[in-house]
């Protein structure tokens, strides 16, 4: 018995792994307070885009030995910008115009990789390097979070305003398009945190799947954030921890917890999910 | 903050981003106390015109005046109310009835938007006088057409609107909502208000507009009901596209007295009267207009 608890409190042996797991469940908080705001105002598709279109801004900062956030949270602002020119100065959906401009970066990002080997590893960018993270990107995940939360936790009622009723938020005179680009922007410097834990593949999934499964949850938007936020922070916790038993693939680890808490939430939900529907087709039927 | 309001809308002409007028040369004046029908096809420039209003577009000349200040300088005081169509609203949202109307005092509140004792009494009092408080903690997807317009009307009243727009407000709603809704905006017209609805049901505004304007890129003419609410107008507004059935060869015999009823599917049909002008519902209420008719006619 005290074999199994000796060989379940290993990973606490390491420092390294501490410090994974307290990070990873910072970025998954923070990730998952966000994700509210992003299922809600339909930015999944931006969340993906701007968490590819930071590489390159990432692979510059190491090149030039710069703090890699700064790098990125540029690189994921123009990319916006570049969005926002194309949506409106031309006809293409904005799918479409998402679709080109971030792979474009994405692009442009693997190309200075591959120019530049020895500085920047590609699969840190793509896969996260969660167990190696360096102390100074630490801190910038740090004072990102910080920001990050700081802000959500100000002003959460009026970005709320802005995501279900814009044209409500201006009349009362609410600054509509400076709550736009703090959302955006937002979502940008988060999406640089969470490429540190789970890489720029799986980013979307911390910025999507929890605010998914706290709206199947609940009905009211204050629930929602807490929700999302504690699912962000616990799968986190829990999948760093698991991942040392599972030789160190944190992102896949976090990334498959939330996406089984999505599925139980899809069928066992209490009022949103397939089950309950199922009942509500058979009470009206019967009735 | 005056309680009669004013609202100048002064040769507005407001451009699409690709250059195309979207409005052009509009203008009319409301005073304090009117209900206002904005009357116009789709496409017409009843949105942008709204837009302006709200301060949402820039106009590229003229001004939009409330109380005689330019729009984005009364922004601030919170003055114009928007009650959106029901297409514009997430249903799905995750907020209550409750959540809704609050949402009209957050220009009231402080920086954090907590709620103080005064915004949750109003909120109470706007969800009451709309018969909505019962379903408070309802999420709003969960409520029937009429009663999802009452919510938004709740929040206007909450937000304490001075100058009220509505956009199409009885698409959807069943006839008593209608009623409820009328006998509101009623009220607010008795406490001053300017209540400015767009519509394209033609039946329901000689009933409770007494102000029209009508508009087809540019305003063709505002003014009372009863003088800019004629036959030739509309026609002039919807270019031939309204459906029209004169009764004159039909089988509607003098023994049927005046009484002749009329089925519509939803909305309420528009009807005028052999020599143009306008006939209502009630007798009721319209002595002076039985009067003045049947002088003119001996």
């Amino acid at each position: 018995m005290s074999d199994i608890l000796q060989s379940l409190l290993t990973p606490f042996h390491y420092d390294y792994m501490v410090r994974a797991i307290w990070v990873s469940a910072l970025i998954g908080g923070v990730c998952g307070f966000l994700s509210s705001f992003v299922t809600l105002k339909g930015w999944s598709l931006m969340g993906d885009a701007l968490s590819h279109a930071v590489v390159p801004g990432v692979a510059i900062a190491y090149i030039l030995g710069m703090p890699f956030a700064l790098g990125a949270f540029v690189a994921g602002l123009l990319a916006a910008a570049t969005m926002a020119f194309i949506k409106a100065k031309s006809r293409i959906r904005e799918d479409a115009t998402i679709g080109i401009v971030f792979t474009t970066y994405f692009a442009f990002g693997l190309l200075l990789i591959s120019l530049f080997p020895s500085r920047v590893d590609l699969k840190t960018i793509i896969l996260g390097n969660i167990l190696g993270i360096s102390d100074p990107d630490i801190w910038q995940v740090v004072a990102i979070s910080g920001i990050t939360l700081l802000i959500l936790g100000l002003k959460w009622k009026d970005l709320m305003l802005f995501c279900f009723d814009p044209n409500q938020a201006r009349t009362l005179g609410l600054p509509a398009a400076a709550l736009h680009v703090t959302l955006l922007a937002l979502l940008a410097a988060t999406a640089v945190a969470a490429l540190q834990a789970v890489g720029a593949c799986l980013v979307v999934a911390m910025l999507v799947t929890p605010g998914a499964t706290a709206y199947l949850v609940t009905d009211r938007f204050g629930k929602m954030l807490g929700l999302s936020s504690g699912m962000g922070v616990a799968t986190s916790l829990v999948g760093a921890y698991a991942s040392y038993f599972f030789n160190g693939a944190t992102g896949g680890c976090i990334v498959t917890l939330q996406t089984l808490l999505f599925l139980a939430a899809f069928i066992f939900a209490p009022k949103h999910g397939i089950l309950a529907a199922k009942r509500r087709v058979k009470l009206s039927q019967s009735s | 903050m005056t309680d009669s309001p004013s609202l100048a809308v002064e040769g507005v002409s407001v451009a699409y981003s690709n250059g195309l007028l979207a409005l052009q040369n509009a203008t009319f004046h409301l005073d304090s106390g009117t209900i206002c029908a904005l009357v116009g096809v789709n496409g017409s420039g009843k949105s942008t015109l709204f837009k302006s209003i709200m301060g949402f577009v820039k106009p590229k000349t003229g001004t939009v005046r409330i109380n005689q200040l330019p729009v984005r300088e009364v922004l601030k005081q919170h003055l114009v109310a928007y009650v959106p169509q029901a297409e514009e609203v997430d249903w799905q949202f995750p907020v209550s009835v409750w959540d809704v109307a609050m949402m009209g005092r957050y220009g009231a509140m402080n920086f954090l938007r907590i709620p103080r004792a005064a915004d949750k009494r109003i909120v109470e009092e706007s969800l009451r006088r709309v018969s909505m408080w019962e379903f408070r903690d309802r999420q709003i997807g969960e409520l029937s057409g009429g009663q999802k317009k009452r919510v938004f009307l709740a929040r206007a009243l909450a937000q304490g609107g001075k100058i009220i727009l509505l956009d199409e407000p009885f698409t959807g709603v069943d006839v008593k909502t209608e009623e409820a809704i009328i006998t509101l905006l009623h009220e607010l017209r008795a406490a001053g208000c300017i209540i400015l609805v767009s519509t394209h049901n033609l039946g329901s505004v000689p009933e409770f507009c007494d102000q029209v304007v009508l508009i087809n890129r540019t305003v063709l003419a505002y003014g009372p009901t009863s003088e800019v609410f004629t036959e030739q107008n509309l026609a002039a507004t919807f270019g031939g596209v309204l459906r029209q059935f004169q009764f004159e060869h039909s089988t509607i015999q003098d023994h049927d007295g005046r009484e002749v009823r009329i089925l519509t599917d939803d909305e309420r049909p528009l009807i005028f009267g052999k020599d143009g002008h306008l006939e209502y519902k009630n007798r009721g209420g319209r002595e002076e207009l039985l009067k003045q008719r049947s002088e003119e006619h001996e």
